[in-house]
């Protein structure tokens, strides 16, 4: 292969991709209820358009993008809407969400799909109907597309429009499976992000150990120009700046982004998405997912938004013994879940029932000692071990001195770390931090302004009334204003006094009229 | 020579530029070190330092007058941070002036408020708003936790609730699998 360049650090992992990726992408079941989250994406959640009670159609915009970074969340199939309640959805914190809860009714009746004709189109037009459709990016970042298809202000003109193919997770193959199938459909998307785009070259970057995802890509793209290359399979070639440099040996400005070195990146599975969206009128209803690990047929599910987990690993088999842990995404940058009560989101690429052995092993952290193996294979080139001391002593400004914001979080230096040190929880942790500090100090200064502004109010206000007293002293002192004013007030305490002891004391009230 | 004499003219003409841009850019309004203090201070205006809110205790650190570890809600990193700022040593809160506790927010049962107003015009940020003899509501978004309500109001209506979590504001925490190291103010208080 030509043009190919190496990028800093990285790992070899242990491969587990033929447990998954042997059979077709399968549809499971219509499952009888469905949890459709308002917060899928990147940015502001989607505001809700229905009401409990409501009936849906397959298809219909139940949520609807709120500012400019955000997307629409639509029904996934047809049917009544029961609830608009916190639900507990995948997110490392267990916590609830705000979920649209559907109870289908068994027809899935789609809304009148249209297709539209993107070349006639303007492209800003083109751009709110693929955020209408609630395109996302499906790598599992879910950035909304739609805002990566502008360009204006970034970049004179695109370079390299990459798509990612390289599904570098020890795991996942959920995007393998949809570059060996539905390559025409993918290309027919790249069709339309570089009519948007117009970039001077299209490279599909796919790690060379699915030969066959390449071979169905090169076949697909025969003809058009755009070219398909193989990159070595190394952890985490498919993070966008490892992409980037593999392809283009370019690398973005620390603080830059890829379009200032005239980069753009969609993953395979959303140009897939923007093909369905722009020729098909169908919006963002279902996701491939990968469901793997101990689990008794291990495969690729095209599942609906919002079919809970447990039944996805019921499609599957169920769990197989040695199950330890259920992890969303994969074993390098996944997170646990403390329930598989949850529903697929479009950011959920791959459900891995890991067992022992799949994981580090839970071992005590012992002090570092200083080895820098995790200096070597840090692909943003960083220093994770200063970075660690640095967000272990919550030294944060040194931490942000050092690049903390450039990680990406892959989880190679903890791979490695001999002392087995969980180094990129502390960077969560530190970035976690950093965010709420700089939240409070907003507020902080937002209290301090008001505060301001009510001392500069009570002291112009006491100067009138200062003013107005000089005025009429001699008038002042016989009338007895503030006598008449404190009467009101004690009766209406007096009032309200009873009236909350009466609310208060409702159990002896209740069970005194049971008895009468 | 002309060259010389041009550059260094068109040196001089930089560097001027550079320095009104300077003060315009650089500006800082009263005492620069009575700034940086009130900075550091949460602004919860609560006076439980002694004074009648940040601005007044940070004049009075400045003055060396106050003591650094006056201000609960500040807590243990405030301390540090100011510590930090001063040259000084960190020490523990003075448990005179209370303690650090999780910020909490005033909700007003909205049922049984009378409307006096008497909230109103204790909240130092104007957080609390109504009109008399119509219920008082508190804006969460600007109310600073500083409990300066609770007291005025005859009716005992006000609570403090915790913050609620979501998914929004949950954080990751120190990863528990080893011991933290001990922070500078326990180091000195031990
Ligand atoms: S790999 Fe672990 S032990 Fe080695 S330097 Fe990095 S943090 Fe320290
Ligand atoms: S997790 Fe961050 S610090 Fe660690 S190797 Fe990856 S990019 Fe580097
Ligand atoms: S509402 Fe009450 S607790 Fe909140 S800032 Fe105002 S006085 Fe303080």
């Amino acid at each position: 292969m030509s043009g190919l360049f190496a990028f800093h650090g990285g790992l070899k992992t242990v491969r587990h991709k033929t447990e998954s990726n042997q059979t077709p992408i399968q549809t499971p079941p219509l499952p009888p209820r469905l949890l459709v989250p308002l917060r899928q994406h990147i940015g502001n959640p989607a505001k809700p358009l229905i009401q409990p009670g409501d009936r849906v159609l397959k298809g219909q915009m139940i949520g609807q993008a709120d500012g400019y970074i955000s997307a629409a969340v639509h029904a996934p199939t047809s049917g009544v809407v029961v609830a608009l309640e916190p639900v507990p959805v995948p997110h490392p914190s267990g916590l609830a969400d705000w979920c649209v809860v559907i109870d289908s009714d068994g027809e899935d009746r789609w809304i009148d799909r249209q297709a539209v004709d993107y070349r006639q189109m303007h492209p800003s037009d083109l751009r709110n109907w693929i955020r209408n459709s609630g395109v996302v990016g499906l790598g599992g970042a879910v950035f909304p597309s739609a805002v990566k298809m502008n360009l204006s202000g970034h970049c004179e003109r695109l370079e390299h429009l990459i798509l990612n193919g390289a599904e570098c997770e020890p795991w996942i193959t959920c995007d393998d499976r949809i570059m060996r199938e539905r390559a025409a459909q993918i290309v027919a998307g790249i069709h339309i992000l570089a009519h948007l785009l117009n970039p001077r070259e299209v490279l599909i970057g796919i790690e060379d150990d699915k030969p066959d995802a390449i071979a169905a890509m090169s076949a697909a793209c025969a003809g058009t120009g755009y070219q398909v290359r193989a990159v070595p399979t190394r952890y985490p070639s498919g993070d966008v700046k490892q992409l980037t440099k593999l392809l283009t040996n370019k690398e973005a400005p620390i603080k830059g982004r890829s379009t200032d070195i005239g980069v753009q990146c969609f993953n395979v599975a959303t140009a897939y998405s923007v093909h369905r969206a722009v020729n098909h009128g169908e919006p963002v209803i279902s996701r491939i997912v990968t469901v793997t690990g101990h689990v008794r047929q291990p495969g690729n599910v095209e599942a609906l938004i919002g079919t809970p987990f447990s039944a996805l690993i019921d499609w599957a088999g169920g769990y197989r013994e040695g199950a330890e842990r259920l992890i969303m995404g994969g074993p390098m940058m996944g997170f646990a879940l403390h329930s598989d009560e949850v529903p697929v989101t479009k950011a959920a690429n791959c459900i891995l029932i890991a067992g022992a052995a799949d994981l580090p092993a839970e071992q005590p952290a012992l002090p570092c000692i200083r080895c820098g193996a995790c200096v070597e294979v840090c692909p943003a080139n960083l220093l994770p071990q200063q970075l660690y001391w640095h967000a272990r002593a919550r030294e944060f400004d040194k931490a942000q001195d050092d690049q903390l914001f450039s990680c990406i979080e892959c989880g190679c230096c903890s791979y490695v770390c001999p002392s087995h040190i969980p180094l990129v929880q502390y960077y969560r942790f530190a970035k976690n931090e950093i965010w709420a500090q700089e939240k409070e100090k907003q507020k902080a200064e937002l209290a301090r302004q008001r505060h301001q502004a009510r001392v500069e109010r009570l002291e112009r206000e006491k100067q009138e009334r200062e003013a107005k007293l000089r005025q009429k002293a001699p008038a002042k002192a016989a009338s007895p204003v503030g006598e008449s004013a404190q009467v009101p007030l004690e009766t209406a305490v007096a009032r309200a006094r009873s009236a909350r002891e009466s609310v208060t004391a409702p159990a002896t009230a209740d069970s005194d009229a049971a008895q009468g | 020579m002309i060259v010389d004499i041009f550059s260094l003219g068109l040196l001089a003409a930089a560097s001027g530029l550079l320095l009104g841009f300077a003060a315009v850019r650089f500006k800082v309004e009263g005492d620069p070190i009575v700034e940086q203090i009130d900075s550091i201070l949460p602004q919860t205006q609560c006076g439980q330092c002694g004074y009648a809110g940040c601005r007044p205790y940070a004049e009075a650190i400045a003055a060396g007058e106050a003591d650094i570890n006056q201000c609960p809600p500040g807590g243990e990193g405030g301390v540090i941070a100011l510590a930090e700022l001063l040259g000084r040593d960190p020490k523990p809160l003075n448990p005179e002036n209370g303690a650090e506790k999780p910020k909490m927010l005033a909700v007003i049962d909205e049922q049984n408020c009378i409307g006096c107003t008497l909230c109103l015009q204790a909240c130092p940020v104007d957080a609390i708003l109504g009109a008399a003899k119509h219920m008082h509501t508190v804006i969460a978004r600007e109310c600073t936790g500083c409990e300066l309500c609770l007291a005025p109001c005859p009716v005992d209506c006000i609570d403090m609730l915790p913050v609620a979590q979501n998914i929004g504001t949950w954080k990751w925490s120190y990863p528990l699998s080893m011991p933290e190291p001990r922070r500078a103010a326990e180091q000195v208080a031990a």
